[in-house]
């Protein structure tokens, strides 16, 4: 053991939600899920050890990755290390009863199999108290309208990282207008090619440019949308 | 001609000679394939400019730099024709080249131009297909590897390729070089390998189209 090692059990219960922030960014896995138990043992709640630990560590990559002082590979593994605390929470909140904000159905467009954008997205958005129902990639629009019809969510999501498969999400909208049930719906887009302008023009809610994004797009449209159902 | 470096084509691009009448523009990763067609039918009065290759790891960069070069070579060429299809920048290469009264190569991204629009369109069912061309397979570890950090956390590759199935090299020469190249890159991928002849494709034709 070198000397300078972290004892995580060692540290003060700030120091050691600013080391997981460390521990995040750095895409230390172990060192999340131990950091994650250690919380929990000393009594902290699923849904602050959540919130507090993983998804303010979550924050600070997001924003670096935004302005450009990280990439693709550093949030991939922060993402994984995020993932390996989650995996212990899930029960845990589930059991508690934590705070929900809304349910989402998430999955990326017909003949399209990248998913990476949108498994961060997923994951930030249950990070945020959002149920998620990944419906993973390549989904027909009868896939997304089943998946509606199942889950009755506040959200659908839709990815395409393809300037050939982003048309699609037009597809699924249209379909949800001509059967009567698009304003039942918030419908948010994401992908690497799209942009404000496509999103308005295929009558999407909103277009997310990334994850931290369509967290805070989510939860604004969904209190508006809880705002007028009790005007 | 000497041979131009593709490490040079990736970061930096090329600069016009400033000779001949009507300027391409185009991706750093045309480059070789522009100068031999230019080469093969003697098309003199074209004169080649490349915008480095990497913009393709930020496409949302491309648009602004073609307009930056179309403006910069505006008055010293009687035409000019942009050596880019869709890449990635969602429809915003085209308005802007509509825009600034340019043409440009039709298509989603160069994998469909060199195979042929038409014959790419008519696989639909390929989309776990990764695809590689002669410069991508010679510059893979610059485009792929490196800029995904699988050099530094191997661990990634399935996050990034675990929905793909095989990897397709879209040849434009016939080199066993690169075929091994490419045969080792779907290796390193974990993907099955497959390689498809295509030589210069619709290239050839947007290229005969701008030399008039």
């Amino acid at each position: 053991m070198a000397d300078d090692e972290i004892i995580l059990a060692d540290l003060s219960d700030d120091e050691l939600v600013m080391q997981m922030h460390d521990d995040l960014y750095d895409g230390l896995k172990e060192e999340i899920e131990e950091g994650v138990n250690l919380l929990i043992s000393r009594g902290w709640t699923p849904y602050d050890t959540l919130t507090k630990a993983l998804v303010a560590g979550m924050t600070i990559v997001g924003a670096d990755f935004r302005d450009g002082i990280l990439f693709v590979p550093e949030v991939l593994l922060a993402a994984n290390a995020m993932k390996g605390g989650m995996f212990i929470l899930k029960p845990l909140l589930i059991a508690t009863g934590a705070p929900r904000m809304g349910k989402m159905v998430i999955g990326t467009v017909k003949g399209d199999i990248h998913d990476i954008g949108k498994n961060l997205v997923g994951m930030m958005m249950e990070g945020a108290g959002f149920e998620v129902r990944d419906l993973g990639i390549n989904n027909s629009v009868e896939k997304y309208l089943a998946a509606l019809e199942e889950e009755k969510p506040d959200i659908l999501g839709m990815s395409a990282l393809l300037t050939t498969t982003m048309p699609y999400m037009k597809v699924v909208i249209d379909t949800m207008k001509e059967k009567g049930m698009r304003e039942d719906y918030i419908v948010l887009v994401g992908g690497a090619p799209l942009n404000e302008e496509f999103s308005k023009a295929i009558g999407a809610d909103a277009y997310c440019r990334d994850a931290a994004v369509a967290v805070e797009t989510a939860k604004a449209l969904v209190l508006r949308k809880h705002n007028q159902l009790t005007a | 001609m000497a041979l131009i470096s593709d490490d040079l084509l990736t970061v930096k691009g090329l600069e016009p000679a400033q000779q001949g009448r009507v300027l391409l523009i185009a991706c750093g990763a045309l480059a070789h394939e522009v100068l031999a067609l230019k080469r093969l039918n003697d098309w003199q009065h074209l004169d080649l400019q490349c915008l480095p290759a990497n913009l393709h790891l930020y496409p949302d960069r491309i648009t602004e730099a073609v307009e930056k070069a179309v403006l910069a070579h505006k008055s010293d060429y009687d035409s000019m024709f942009i050596l880019y299809a869709d890449c990635g920048t969602g429809g915003q290469l085209q308005a802007k080249c509509a825009e600034l009264g340019v043409e440009m190569i039709q298509g989603p991204h160069c994998y469909s131009f060199f195979e042929g629009n038409a014959v790419f369109a008519a696989h639909p069912d390929e989309f776990t297909a990764f695809y590689l061309t002669d410069f991508l397979v010679r510059q893979f570890d610059a485009f792929v590897w490196r800029p995904m950090g699988l050099d530094r956390h191997p661990q990634l590759r399935d996050m990034y390729f675990g929905n793909y199935t095989k990897l397709v090299y879209q040849a434009q020469t016939n080199d066993p070089a690169l075929d091994a190249k490419a045969e080792d890159c779907a290796r390193r991928l974990g993907l099955a390998y497959e390689r498809r002849f295509t030589g210069y494709g619709d290239l050839a034709v947007v290229m005969a189209q701008a030399a008039g």
